[in-house]
This record gives C-alpha cells, sequence and structure tokens, in this order.
C-alpha cells in the first residue's frame, strides 16, 4: 500500500492524447479547460455520496434530487435578486451570488436530514430495500419541486463577472469555466484539509475503512454518518447551483440526468474515496467534453467505457478503500 | 470473594436463522487473565463480538465491572473501558501507526510516558511510527492491533487469537508482551488455538464447545491433565508442539 500515484497521470495522458485529435490547439484548450470545470462539478455533486457509502454502506439513489433542490434554491435567490446584479460589477455579483450558494447549499443540507431520518434510517444494511425506497424517494421530490417550483424550465439569470470569455491567445476561455475550476479546487481543499488535519476527518477515514472497529473504540458511527450525509447534501446542493448557471437553467430531472455519470465517477475512484472521487470526476469530464467534439454520439458510451477500463485495470476502482 | 471483572450467564446468540450461543457461563476474575479455548467453529469469536455488543444476545446477561451490558450499544461498551482485537485485527490500513493509536486515545492524543511504554513493549510501532498500517508485516500489524487496545488503560482487554499466523519468534515476543500487560493488572479475555501459548499465560481457563461452555478452572490444572485437554480440545499437547 505505497502511496500510488499512477492513476493520476490519466489526466494528463488523456489530455495529452486529445491534442493530436482535435488537430486545432486553441479548440483543446477550450475543450480542456470545460472538461476540468465539468470535472469539478461533478466531483462536488458525487463527493458526499461516495463517503456515504463507504461509511455506511447505503445505496442513496435520492441523491439527485439534492442536486436539483439546490439548484432551484440558487435560481429563487438569483431570480429575485436580479435587479442587484444589473449593477455593474465584482461587489454586485457576489452580493446575489454568495446568498445564492448558501441557499443551495442549506437547502440541499435539510433535505438530506429529512432523507437520512425518514427514509434511509429504516433501511440501514439492506440494499434492496435501499435502491426501491431511495429511487422513490427521487420521484416522489421530483414531483414535489413541481408542485413548488411549477413543471416549466426555469432560466437562470447569471451574473455579469462570470459571463464571457476570456481570450488567450487564440482560445477563448469562459470565465465561469475558470470560476467553477476555482470553487471545486477550494471545495477539493478544504475536504482534504478536514479529512487529513482533523479528528473527525481521522474518524471518517477510519470509518470508511472499517466502521465496526471505529465503533469499538467508543465512536458512534451513526452521529457521524448523519453529519457526513448532510455536508454531503449540501455539497451536491453546491454542485447542483453551479451545474445550473453552467446550462443557465434549472428543471427537477436534472439531478436525475447526472446520477449515472455521478455514479460512474464514484465507482471509477473506489467506493469511500473522496481522492479517487475528484480523479475520476476529472477524468469523465475530460472525456465528455473531447468525445463530445469529437463523435458526439460517443459522448454517453465513452463514460461507460472509461468505466469498464479503468476496472478492467483495478477492479476495486482507482483507489480502493482497504475494506477489512 | 470480589465481584468478577466480566461476568457471562446463560447468554443466547443468534446470527440469522443460527443459533450459535446456546448458554455461555462463565467469569473472568478481576486482575488475571483468562483464556478461551474451543475447536474451531465453537463460538469463541461469537461470545467476544456479543460482548462487545456487535452481536446482541437473545437471551441471557453480561456485566462488566458491575455493570449490565446485555443490551448496549458498542460505543457504550467501549466507553465503559473494554478494549477489542478482533481475530482479523482490525487496524486502519489507510492510516498511518501513529494516526491508528491516535484515534483509539480518547483522550486526543496518548499520553507521552504510556506511549514509551508501548514502544518499548513494541518497539517496531516507534519505528514505523509515521508509516501506513497497511504495508506493517503481519506481527507487527497484530502488535499495532493490541498497541492500540492498551493505548490508554482499559479495565477489560478482549483479544481474538493474538498469535494466528504468526512465526514462532514473534510469539515469543507477543508472549512477553502479555506478560507486561499482567504485570499491569489489566484484565484480560483472550481466545487461542496455540496451547502452548495459552498455558503459559493463562491463570484461569474456560473450553468452549458448539456454543457452550464445557470446562471452566485453573489453566494449570488443564496443563497438567492431557486427558482433560484431549477430551476438551480433541488434541493432544504434542500435536500442539
Ligand atoms: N456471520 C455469521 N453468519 C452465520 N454464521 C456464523 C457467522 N459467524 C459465525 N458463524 C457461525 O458460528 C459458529 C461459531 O463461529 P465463531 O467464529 O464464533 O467460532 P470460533 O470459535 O471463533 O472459531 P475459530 O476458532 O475458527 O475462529 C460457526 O459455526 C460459524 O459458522
Ligand atoms: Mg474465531
Amino acid at each position: 500500500m505505497k502511496k500510488d500515484w499512477t492513476p493520476l497521470a490519466l489526466v494528463p495522458v488523456i489530455a495529452l492524447v486529445a491534442l493530436p485529435l482535435v488537430g486545432s490547439a486553441p479548440t483543446w484548450v477550450t475543450l480542456t479547460v470545460a472538461g476540468l470545470a465539468m470535472g469539478m462539478m461533478i466531483f462536488m455533486m458525487a463527493s458526499g455520496l461516495t463517503l456515504v457509502f463507504g461509511l455506511m454502506d447505503v445505496l442513496n439513489f435520492a441523491h439527485g434530487v439534492f442536486i436539483s433542490v439546490g439548484a432551484y434554491g440558487a435560481a429563487t435567490v438569483l431570480t429575485r435578486m436580479s435587479r442587484q446584479m444589473e449593477a455593474e460589477g465584482l461587489a454586485s455579483d457576489l452580493s446575489a451570488m454568495i446568498p445564492a450558494v448558501l441557499a443551495a447549499i442549506a437547502l440541499a443540507a435539510f433535505l438530506g436530514w429529512f432523507f437520512e431520518r425518514v427514509l434511509i434510517r429504516p433501511v440501514y444494511g439492506d440494499h434492496l430495500k435501499q435502491i426501491l425506497i431511495t429511487m422513490g424517494g427521487l420521484i416522489v421530490f421530483e414531483q414535489l419541486i413541481h408542485v413548488v417550483w411549477g413543471p416549466d424550465i426555469i432560466p437562470l439569470p447569471r451574473p455579469g463577472t462570470i459571463t464571457g470569455s476570456f481570450i488567450v491567445g487564440e482560445a477563448a476561455i469562459e470565465r465561469y469555466r475558470v470560476a467553477a475550476v476555482v470553487v471545486g479546487l477550494a471545495v477539493f481543499a478544504a475536504m482534504w484539509l478536514v479529512l487529513n488535519r482533523t479528528r473527525i476527518g481521522l474518524l471518517v477515514r477510519a470509518g470508511v475503512e472499517n466502521p465496526e472497529m471505529v465503533e469499538s473504540l467508543g465512536y458512534r458511527i451513526r452521529r457521524l454518518f448523519v453529519g457526513v450525509f448532510v455536508a454531503g447534501s449540501g455539497l451536491a446542493g453546491l454542485g447542483g447551483a453551479m451545474w445550473a448557471m453552467y446550462q443557465e437553467q434549472v428543471n427537477a430531472q436534472m439531478g436525475a440526468q447526472v446520477l449515472v455519470m455521478i455514479f460512474i465517477v464514484v465507482i471509477i475512484g473506489g467506493l469511500g474515496s473522496v481522492g479517487g472521487c475528484f480523479l475520476g470526476a476529472l477524468l469523465v469530464g475530460l472525456l465528455a467534453n473531447y468525445t463530445g467534439y469529437l463523435a458526439p454520439k460517443l459522448a454517453l458510451g465513452s463514460n461507460i467505457l472509461l468505466m469498464v477500463l479503468v476496472l478492467l485495470w483495478r477492479p476495486r476502482g482507482l483507489y480502493p478503500i482497504g475494506k477489512a | 470473594m470480589p465481584e468478577p471483572m466480566l461476568a457471562i450467564a446463560g447468554v443466547n446468540t443468534h446470527i440469522g436463522q443460527y443459533h450459535i450461543l446456546q448458554g455461555v457461563d462463565f467469569e473472568v476474575p478481576r486482575g488475571g487473565l483468562t483464556m478461551l479455548l474451543g475447536r474451531n467453529g465453537a463460538g469463541k469469536t461469537t461470545c467476544l463480538r456479543t460482548i462487545m455488543g456487535l452481536w446482541r444476545a437473545s437471551a441471557g446477561s453480561i456485566r462488566v465491572d458491575g455493570h449490565d451490558i446485555t443490551r448496549a450499544a458498542t460505543p457504550d461498551v467501549a466507553q465503559l473501558g473494554v478494549a477489542y482485537v478482533p481475530e482479523n485485527m482490525g487496524i486502519f490500513a489507510g492510516l498511518t501507526v501513529e494516526e491508528n493509536l491516535r484515534l483509539a486515545a480518547r483522550a486526543g492524543e496518548p499520553d507521552a510516558s504510556r506511549l514509551e511504554w508501548i514502544w518499548r513493549l513494541f518497539p517496531a510501532m516507534k519505528t514505523f511510527w509515521h508509516g501506513l498500517a497497511g504495508n506493517l508485516s503481519g506481527g507487527q500489524k497484530q502488535m499495532l492491533a493490541i498497541a492500540r487496545a492498551i493505548v490508554e488503560p482499559r479495565r477489560l482487554l478482549l483479544v481474538d487469537e493474538p498469535t494466528k499466523g504468526l512465526a514462532p519468534a514473534i510469539i515469543a515476543n507477543m508472549v512477553e508482551a502479555f506478560r507486561e500487560l499482567k504485570r499491569t493488572d489489566t484484565t484480560m479475555l483472550v481466545v487461542e488455538q496455540n496451547f502452548h501459548f495459552a498455558r503459559s499465560l493463562g491463570d484461569t481457563v474456560a473450553v468452549m464447545d458448539s456454543g457452550r461452555i464445557v470446562h471452566t478452572g485453573r489453566m494449570d490444572a488443564l496443563a497438567a491433565d492431557a486427558a482433560l485437554q484431549t477430551r476438551l480440545l480433541g488434541l493432544s499437547l504434542d500435536a500442539h508442539q
């Protein structure tokens, strides 16, 4: 179990292989930035799910709802505050964005707490019931979103500061993508610090590996799990809000639509591994953008192919957690 | 007669549809080392897991130092001062030796002088302090698992097959460590297959078979009675080295 750097090489390898295929360097730069941005957003949406699975062996298909609800929360705030954003400048944009993002996190986290209590807790230890009840929850809550916010797709105003592009050489780089990369890196860094530099993080890492032993040392894994579940839901909400701003629209199914990709990322990374999840998300994001440009019809298939190849190479994912 | 550290009476445990422990009764005297012996599949591991609250007893009672823990949740049992070294050792492979021990120290950090003592018992723990536990050898992993259980003083230590898969030289090292532990008045319940190891450390002994206790008594008495060993354990002392 040496520190294992090989999987990290996959990101530059995929990017370099894509360069001659794409042909034009500016297009390649644009696609690469887009892929990294998409990867960061997928990471935010997926990171909670992988920890929840690792800690309590819970399969949560309703995770998509947290994404959608976060997006709606942000949309509600941004629509209300659109007047603020008419004023030019970063300060006025931030005065709308920060509340919107906080609303997304809070709403999704609250919903996560509710889900854990009402739906997940009664089905601990039973995968079939977990799949059925969380699928049911996904459908019911999508309908509830329609009841609260209406059935139509809501267009999402994006603040001026993060609209438009930088031009670097001949490549156009969307500002929003750069912002997404910055936020994604910040979230990853914060998670890394919490996991590696705090006692709670130590407990989570140990718990993902062997929950029973953590209990035998005198810690209540349930309490830890609720905390991780709520935090993971909040992150999914944040990811959802950012994803919605990226697409400049919100709909109730958006969470369910990215769920397949999220599960692929969680599996590629190794169940329970945050680092693996981050790496997997970047790979999926890059590949989706390169194939989307080169062979649009293969875009979804390419991620499934990636998963198959990764699992052939490492059957338990890129960074498997040593389950005892 | 002081109250025993651990008193188990009429304990039954079901795992799914299987009735594994079928009325287990025995006591672990305060400050001593009790060996729990028995053939493969006798229910020794199940017994330790039931004490820890990892399986729930369906009948009977378990008391630790006078506290009823029959229905207690695992963290509560641990907080009462019961430490557990499972058969698979349960070390956290992705954490360093230091992190494994820090997690076990509920005070937050291991006490410095106690740590020195542990390092003297198991010098490898000091050598590989910042190494990943998953990289340790089998014997070193077992040492880490025991070190983790004693990083703070505990009332009762439950250890499941500490010599499993270890080379003779490492077993000798382990015997020394347990001797040192006995000097600290820690009460221990140790499951063993290695009769030689059991005999050199046990004060009292309980033997299980098919989910029941079939013999309790002093270890030296059992060690001196070859016929009894054969009957209880199905193997002569010679076959056990
Ligand atoms: N999770 C489980 N599900 C079903 N049966 C189990 C389970 N765990 C143990 N058993 C059964 O319970 C019985 C006792 O098992 P246990 O592990 O307690 O024995 P043991 O005395 O520790 O054996 P060994 O010396 O091989 O470790 C065995 O028949 C075993 O098959
Ligand atoms: Mg056993």
